[in-house]
């Protein structure tokens, strides 16, 4: 008998010794001919599905012929009373994950082993008939699920009760008739069972608020023993926390005693999940932390890796927004820098960090810098980081934390980390006027021997413009003309930029970049040629007309005004004809970002050397593209800025109808989307009525109706309203969605000829000031206010009377004004009794506005506001301060 | 929002990092060159870590891989990003001390690859499409085991030939040892 497989013989010699050397597909394939044999060998049989097996989890694929001849082949194997080959049977059937109409020729010999009296055979027939059934399936064998979850056997129970769950996210409603069997199993005694329940027991629940907070209650009271539950628990009642959590800051949060005691708990499991779940409530006072801090301080100092690991994985968060209730544990914290596990020595470091005192700063540094040689970059990229906002927190610290930094720039290291480097260096160069000087020549050093054409020309862009500001710009130039000689063709235009800056700020200069820019008039590259000619031109070096100082300097150092997402996606919709490109029709708003971005810590816009955040900007190029296709509208100009679309019924209901406010200089369009949720019936002649009664200054000047609109595919009718120019006027309308119903023959999907007149009310809708103004960001919220100046300046003072807190204050005045919150400063860190806001945008007729928002709150919680606002028109400036004194 | 505990995978590596088994519970890498790249990527950050007394851990692209090495035999369990380590700490030491038990102490490539069925059936006991089913190393072991000691079957199940071979398989093993 051929058996490779059992064969000891020839071992020892070497190590490399596998049962399945030299394993073909084909070759396992043609033995598994022997399941149809009339005599079935279960060992023989046994092992030829091991290697399929193998072969499947080293990776090898079965073509659809294959997999469907093995699956047959393999129910044979049903025939064989023999357990061990029963339960490759099972595994085979699992991992080949047959299609439906494979899978009713097993499900006899399955339902059988379902209702078998070796529990074995009962729990994995329900985990495999479970896992390759489809719905059609399900209504017959639920009866012997219901069965199954309270079967005294554990191994069952927990067999059904997870199989519960996976069915659960395919076929909920059958899954839900099994709640009062779950429920039993949640007391049962074995601790996987109640852990496998009570999970299914929540997601059965879980869109109903009331019965899971009824649950959390009942169980809280202890009659949960498995750990596995108890976390399970932890986590409903957290989420219970969370959600009735508007009125936690007057009375005692409740469930919180429950949390608090599961710090006791005798399993380190659940005082984790314990502890961790008391760190992330809303709002957590320090008197809350103290007790899972204390815990967490113990585990710090167990031998156990993964428990070190979490315990300070978790304080480095606390540290995040509580630093102070951190520093009890920093002696702790210090002795984990030199772990064995570099994860947890720089989870160590970056927590320390944060809770460190000025006093503390020199000698971290001193223990950083031995333990920086022997991490991995990623780990590196994180210190990097956290010694960047110590940097901020401790300005007077710059010289060493700069040392370090530089010191570190010298050092090997990936993009990614040399990256971290520099954008630290240049943000406490922005930061620190002190630092400036000695940061622009490390800086300046660094790209001596740079091998990464990005942050080449990175740098070379911010030198040029903070360069020129320095006492000595001079001792610059020779680090940039460098560059021309000796890098690649990117590297030299951007250095040919560099020094035309130096030119025209430094005019003692002038002279010598002239000479300069010549040489690379005659460089290889047609980019650089063409910038040195540009700049040469317009700084007068060719004795041509020299341009204004002014437009020089705009051209220079203005920045770009349209997002650059924005400017790509309009060249490329540009189609080359007489007209040329206009920058000015490049649409300006910034789409608010994808949530994943936001998601990235730490990763403020605006504070690196990257450019402003930017979004896509699709939605409005095809509502331009929409409007302008429409004949009623093409001459109102220039689109200005569409709304987000506002609901104007509730989910649910027969017609939904959301409107999109199109705001142009001298014309506001209401865009109505309509989508018909009923098969039955067809909608004709749909238009909105709109009553501009309680909006004064509109009138109405054109609307489009939509001919006909189909069940399930949304149409558009458009209203046109006139205001007067310039003027932010706003108002409230009331609308009708008027139409003719048709019924639709389900059958044949043809419409009655005779339709019906209908109406019906929509809710009502607002212009408001708002809408007049587009959020655009800007980089530099500082050195836009300073060169804005201070000519239409406005300040005034406003109480907002009582609130929950700051972070609504904040956003309500964010959402009256609608502008762009810049450098992060919409955030408010908790518990803090005073913010400052600062909000950028622009408002109708192209005008930049600046806002400062100072807020404060006082014991009784009612909020001070004072606004200042700059702008490049008094009107404007005046017009805000009516937007919130009137919000 | 997941609030179930669940494992990403659960891998047996050898100690040059090829894959002896391996089970996948989410798509996030849904090929096996995904896979590969992954097993490579857990391997070769951990390979110079000492997690032999206990279980060691570090975060890999955005997972927690708790893990721990046994004889020649790397064990590795992999969770979310803010899975509680100390759950798959238990759900790894489950795994390894029932493949200890069920090789019988000899946890290497070899009797591991020879024993692939009660690897994967052990597998199988342990995590159900991500979710636990078994943490408990006797227990797990116990219920592969019973269901592998009579893998050979009653004798009355075997044909005259099929016993007269077995017979002949043990005389000459016991011949040439």
């Amino acid at each position: 008998m051929a058996q490779p497989f059992v064969k000891k013989d020839d071992d020892d010699e070497e190590a490399e010794y596998s049962p399945f050397l030299g394993i073909e597909k084909g070759a396992v394939l043609q033995e598994a001919r022997v399941f149809n044999d009339p005599q079935l060998d279960p060992r023989r049989c046994s092992q030829v599905i091991t290697k399929l097996l193998y072969l499947l989890n080293q990776g090898e694929t079965f073509t659809k012929i294959e997999a469907t001849e093995v699956f047959f082949a393999v129910t044979k194997l049903f025939q064989s009373r023999d357990i061990g080959l029963r339960r490759m049977v099972y595994l085979m059937i699992k991992e080949l994950s047959p299609c439906a109409d494979e899978v009713i020729i097993v499900t006899s010999s399955l339902m059988k082993d379902m209702n078998s009296k070796t529990d074995m055979y009962r729990a994995n027939a329900i985990r495999v008939l479970c896992r390759i059934t489809d719905g059609t399936l399900l209504t017959q064998i639920e009866r012997y699920l219901k069965q199954a979850i309270v079967d005294k056997n554990p191994v069952v129970a927990s067999a059904a009760l997870v199989s519960g769950i996976h069915i659960l996210q395919t076929n909920p409603e059958i899954v839900k008739r099994w709640s009062n069997e779950v429920q039993e199993a949640v007391q049962s005694r074995a601790a996987l069972v109640q852990f496998h329940a009570l999970a299914l027991l929540h997601q059965i629940r879980q869109n109903d608020r009331l019965a899971v907070s009824k649950l959390v209650t009942s169980l809280t009271r202890g009659s949960v023993r498995s750990p596995l539950a108890q976390c399970l628990l932890i986590r409903y009642t957290s989420q219970v926390i969370h959600e009735s959590a508007s009125n936690s800051q007057t009375g005692e949060r409740p469930f919180f005693d429950y949390l608090e005691s599961c710090l006791r708990h005798k399993a380190e499991m659940v005082i984790l999940e314990a502890a961790r779940a008391i760190t992330e409530l809303n709002g957590v006072t320090s008197r809350e932390l103290t007790p899972a801090i204390t815990v967490l301080q113990l585990f710090l100092s167990s031998s156990k890796p993964v428990l070190r690991f979490a315990a300070i994985r978790t304080l480095n968060k606390v540290a995040m927004t509580h630093p102070m209730a951190v520093t009890n544990c920093n002696i702790d914290m210090e002795s984990l820098i030199s772990d064995q596990n570099r994860s947890i020595a720089t989870l160590a470091i970056t927590t320390l960090l944060k809770t460190g005192n000025e006093s503390s700063v020199d000698r971290l540094m001193k223990q950083i810098t031995n333990f920086m040689s022997d991490i991995a970059d990623e780990f590196k990229i994180v210190v990097v980081e956290a010694i960047r906002s110590l940097c901020l927190k401790f300005p007077l610290k710059y010289r060493s934390l700069m040392n370090f930094l530089s010191n570190i720039l010298r050092e090997e290291g990936g993009f990614e980390y040399k990256k971290a480097i520099i954008d630290s260096i240049v943000i406490l160069i922005r930061d620190i006027p002190e630092a400036k000087e000695s940061g622009l020549l490390h800086l300046c050093e660094f790209i001596e021997d740079c091998e990464f054409t990005y942050l080449s020309t990175q740098i070379l862009h911010f030198l040029g413009i903070e360069g020129p500001k320095t006492s000595d710009p001079s001792k610059y130039i020779r680090y940039i003309y460098n560059r021309v000689h000796l890098e690649n063709a990117t590297v030299r235009a951007s250095a040919v930029s560099t020094m035309a800056k130096f030119g025209a700020k430094v005019e003692s200069l002038k002279p010598r970049i002239f000479v300069l820019l010549r040489r690379c008039l005659l460089d290889s590259d047609d980019e650089v040629r063409d910038r040195a000619t540009l700049y040469l031109n317009t700084l007068g070096g060719h004795g041509s007309e020299v341009e204004t100082d002014e437009n020089m300097n705009e051209f220079l150092f203005g920045s770009l005004e349209v997002p650059l997402v924005n400017l790509e996606t309009s060249l490329k919709n540009y189609e080359p004809s007489d007209e040329s490109f206009d920058i000015n029709s490049v649409p300006k708003e910034i789409k608010s970002q994808p949530l994943a971005e936001k998601k990235a810590p730490g990763k403020k816009p605006a504070t690196g050397l990257a450019a402003p955040p930017s979004g896509p900007a699709t939605t409005v190029d095809a509502y331009e593209r929409l409007l302008s296709s429409i004949a009623e509208f093409s001459s109102f100009g220039k689109l200005f800025k569409s709304s987000a679309p506002v609901e104007l019924t509730e989910a649910g209901t027969e017609y939904t109808v959301n409107v999109v406010k199109h705001i142009f200089d001298r014309h506001v369009v209401f865009q109505y989307n309509c989508t018909n949720t009923i098969p039955e019936v067809l909608l004709e002649n749909v238009a909105v009525i709109v009553d501009s009664s309680d909006a004064e200054e509109f009138s109405e000047v054109a609307s489009k109706p939509l001919p006909s609109l189909p069940y399930d595919s949304p149409g558009q009718t458009f209203v046109a309203f006139e205001k007067p120019d310039g003027v932010t006027a706003i108002g409230k309308f009331s609308n009708i969605l008027k139409f003719i119903v048709k019924e639709v023959d389900p059958s044949t999907g043809e419409a009655e000829e005779d339709g019906v007149e209908d109406e019906y009310q929509l809710e009502d809708l607002e212009v408001v000031a708002a809408d007049y103004i587009l959020k655009v960001g800007v980089s530099n919220f500082r050195n836009a206010w300073e060169s804005m100046g201070a000519d239409y300046e406005r300040v005034d003072e406003y109480g907002l009377g009582p609130r929950e807190n700051l972070t609504e204050a904040v956003n309500a005045v964010i959402n009256l004004l609608g502008m762009q919150p810049c450098e992060g400063t919409e955030v408010v860190p908790s518990n803090s009794r005073s913010h400052s806001c600062l909000l950028s945008g622009v408002y109708i007729g192209n005008v930049k506005v600046l806002v400062r928002l100072s807020f404060g709150i006082d014991g009784q919680r009612d909020v001070a506001m004072k606004l200042a606002v700059r702008s490049e028109d008094e009107s404007v400036s005046d017009a805000i301060h009516e937007i919130v004194a009137s919000g | 929002m997941e609030l179930c505990p669940s494992v990403k995978n659960v891998l047996l590596l050898d100690s040059e990092g090829n894959r002896v088994a391996a089970k996948y519970y989410c798509d996030d890498w849904p090929t096996n060159s995904a896979k590969e790249a992954f097993e490579k990527a857990v391997f070769t950050k951990t390979q110079k870590t000492n997690a032999r007394t206990e279980a060691e851990i570090a975060m890999i692209e955005n997972n927690v891989v708790v893990y721990k090495f046994v004889q020649s035999l790397h064990f590795f369990v992999t969770g979310g990003e803010d899975e509680n380590e100390l759950i798959l700490a238990t759900v790894l030491q489950g795994f390894c001390d029932a493949v200890g038990l069920l090789l019988r102490g000899h946890v290497d490539r070899r009797e591991a690859l020879e024993n692939l069925d009660l690897i994967l059936m052990c597998l199988d006991e342990i995590v159900d499409g991500g979710i636990i089913l078994e943490t408990d190393p006797n227990v797990i072991a116990g219920k592969v085991a019973s269901q592998s000691v009579d893998a050979g079957g009653p004798l009355s199940e075997q044909t005259i030939s099929q016993a007269l071979a077995t017979a002949r398989e043990h005389l000459t093993r016991s011949l040439l040892n």
